[in-house]
């Protein structure tokens, strides 16, 4: 390549003349990148200007800032909303996203095991049966497992939607586990067989704490993932004080929506600050895991 | 997400797998071999139990309920009554669920290339190693994290409605159509926008395909005098096409199950609309309303397992269309 060619003569002036062709490239790679990053940003920056708007200035006005700020949106999430405090909605979410994790993390890694590190009869049917699962769309179990937990009086309560993370149907954390655990050394579990380990002992002492980047991949997707969930809940829950965020939300939009529209804004970003926490803490857990796992293990 | 190109070499590592690493110079006593064997099968069959529970009791056996109230009346409070295709007739006459579909396609189908589109003209800009690339990287995937939620359902129902930062602006250019979210005709295009943002996702893995094309063939081609045009087109395209093609049947399958950001940006006050004038009803919005709202959990039923049959028709189409245009490395 012609810039390597010039890179090799010492010559001072050569250097230069490469930089400078290089300057027009770079600089307009940088106008580019601004450019996608100002579209990416501009919502949230807006909702983060807008929660210091008058209701009445939310859409209209133009500034990204407001030029008088007001917290009065804030405070008016102190009432909360039709009367159940904010904070029963974030306990609720929260303790559905912790227990989903918990049980992604078990019954996951389990079958990912399974499958990864056991040779059993059957195994490549139901592997190929578990891939097949993750293509499958949703809804198709939407209205049977509605029909199931009914009869099973498991309306209005967590169940429903914190059964599937137990028993692994997350297929795709399944199978993330799965690639991560084939390429773990072989000579690892082999040594330990011969030393006499069981399976179990093998699963606990070696995998899973090799599998580290994989579970805490997996339990970032499903926090936010069960953050984010707006359908499971609002078609199992309908007391407003077992609501989620994402429900609380919603009923903030039909009831109070029109009325007090800074505070419906307010209240979407702090809905996600959680997410928003995650993801700047974990941010290379997860577009690694999203690499990783979208191409080769 | 699925992982639908990392299926075949995976099912090949499995057969690999199979095959024994050590064959034992002499074959051990059988019976010894079958008890291992079944001890071993033992434990496999209770390492996976959560997830054999969860397939017959969620997945199988849901899917069979759900093919059989298909074919039934059934409303929830009375047991399900076979009415045979009753309900797949009904469907078809009914110019709503017509317009549903329509909705549904409409956005697959400008939807999804413009996000690709997206993903991949932002990967090739990322794909260059330059300072901030990390940066960029990760602040572009932040809204597929976040761009389902309600929140953001609402700040777009927000910033695309009249008067708004979008409707201003395009009256600067003249354009006075009010507001998009208000608009039957065009509120599905700031629903489009809203899965356009977010490209990160499928811009990480076109990223990470980019990564392993091999330089030589740059620089080889380089010399050969082909421009960057002709690089892209006769090396980039070639080399990423088992990318492009997981992203495309990903986003596809995800496109037609769009459901919370329709139900929110056009869903009003109560109601079951979804949209204005059922401008944002897209197939899965008015499944819910048949099913969850006027209580026609056949009706819903037969809708859902169209809507697998439509995936699964596009799916197949997809992996069929593979072996014209994706190449995958021998033996990689």
């Amino acid at each position: 390549m012609s810039a390597q060619a010039t890179e090799m003569t010492p010559a001072p002036s050569a250097r230069t003349s490469a930089f400078r062709r290089r300057l027009p490239g770079s600089v307009a790679w940088h106008i580019g990148s601004l450019l996608v990053l100002a579209v990416i940003l501009y919502p949230v920056i807006w909702v983060v200007g807008g929660s210091f708007k008058k209701s009445e200035d939310v859409v209209g006005s133009l500034d990204l800032f407001p030029g008088d700020p007001v917290i009065a949106n804030y405070t008016s999430l102190a009432d909360g909303i039709a009367d159940i405090p904010i904070s029963t909605f974030f306990v609720n979410s929260l303790t559905l996203a912790v227990g989903s994790v918990i049980g992604i993390l078990v019954s996951c890694s389990l079958t990912a095991y399974a499958f990864a590190k056991i040779r059993f009869a059957g195994r490549n049917l139901l592997f190929t049966l578990m891939i097949g699962t993750l293509l499958l769309p949703y809804h198709v179990l939407l209205i049977p497992q509605y029909v199931l937990f009914r009869n099973m009086e498991m309306i209005n309560t967590y169940t429903p939607l914190l059964l599937p993370k137990y028993l692994a149907t997350e297929a795709f954390f399944v199978f993330l586990m799965v690639q991560f655990m084939r390429n773990l050394p072989k000579e690892l579990d082999e040594a330990a067989r011969l030393d006499g380990c069981g399976h179990l002992r093998i699963y606990w002492s070696i995998v899973l704490p090799l599998c580290r980047p994989a579970l805490i991949t997996s339990a970032i997707f499903t926090f936010i993932n069960s953050w984010n969930d707006f359908m499971g809940p609002l078609i199992y829950i309908n007391e407003p004080d077992k609501y989620t965020v994402s429900l609380g939300l919603k009923m903030f939009v039909d009831q109070e929506g029109v009325a007090n529209y800074g505070g419906m804004i307010a209240m979407s970003l702090v809905a996600l600050l959680p997410v928003l926490a995650f993801f700047l803490a974990f941010q290379r857990y997860l577009i690694d895991g999203m690499a990783t796992s979208g191409l080769k293990g | 997400m699925g992982t639908a190109v990392t299926h075949a070499p995976a099912m090949e590592d499995l057969t690999k797998d199979s095959k024994p690493r050590h064959r034992p110079a002499k074959p051990p006593r059988p019976a010894a071999l079958k008890r291992r064997g079944r001890r071993e099968s033992l434990a496999g069959y209770l390492f996976m139990s959560p997830w054999i529970a969860g397939f017959l009791l969620l997945t199988a056996g849901p899917m069979v309920a759900s093919l059989y109230f298909a074919f039934t009346d059934y409303n929830l409070f009375d047991s399900p009554k076979w009415i045979g295709l009753d309900n797949f007739s009904e469907m078809f006459a009914d110019e709503r669920w017509r317009h549903s579909v329509r909705v549904t396609l409409w956005y697959v189908v400008v939807g999804t290339p413009l996000k690709l589109l997206a993903a991949l003209g932002v990967a090739l800009l990322l794909a260059q190693k330059r300072r901030g690339q990390a940066f960029y990287r990760a602040a572009f995937y932040a809204p597929s994290l976040i761009g389902a939620s309600v929140s953001i359902a609402i700040v777009w129902k927000a910033i695309f409605s009249d008067d708004a930062i979008v409707d201003r602006t395009q009256k600067t250019f003249g354009i006075d159509v009010g507001g998009w979210t208000g608009d039957p005709d065009l509120i599905i295009y700031s629903l489009v926008a809203l899965t356009v943002w977010q490209f990160g996702a499928p811009m990480v893995i076109f990223l990470a395909g980019l990564k392993q094309v091999p330089r030589e063939l740059y620089e080889a081609a380089e010399v050969d005098g082909a421009g960057p045009w002709r690089r892209f087109w006769n090396i980039t395209l070639p080399m990423i096409s088992p990318v492009l093609f997981f992203n495309v049947l990903l986003e596809t399958i995800h496109s037609f199950q769009i459901f919370s950001s329709a139900y929110i940006v056009g869903g009003g006050a109560g109601g079951n609309a979804c949209g204005p004038a059922d401008g944002s009803m897209v197939y899965t919005c008015y499944l819910y309303v048949q099913g969850f709202e006027n209580s026609r959990m056949g009706l819903a039923s037969a809708m859902a397992w169209l809507l697998l049959v439509a995936v699964a028709l596009v799916t197949a189409v997809l992996f069929w269309s593979q072996r014209r245009w994706v190449h995958y490395e021998e033996g990689a």
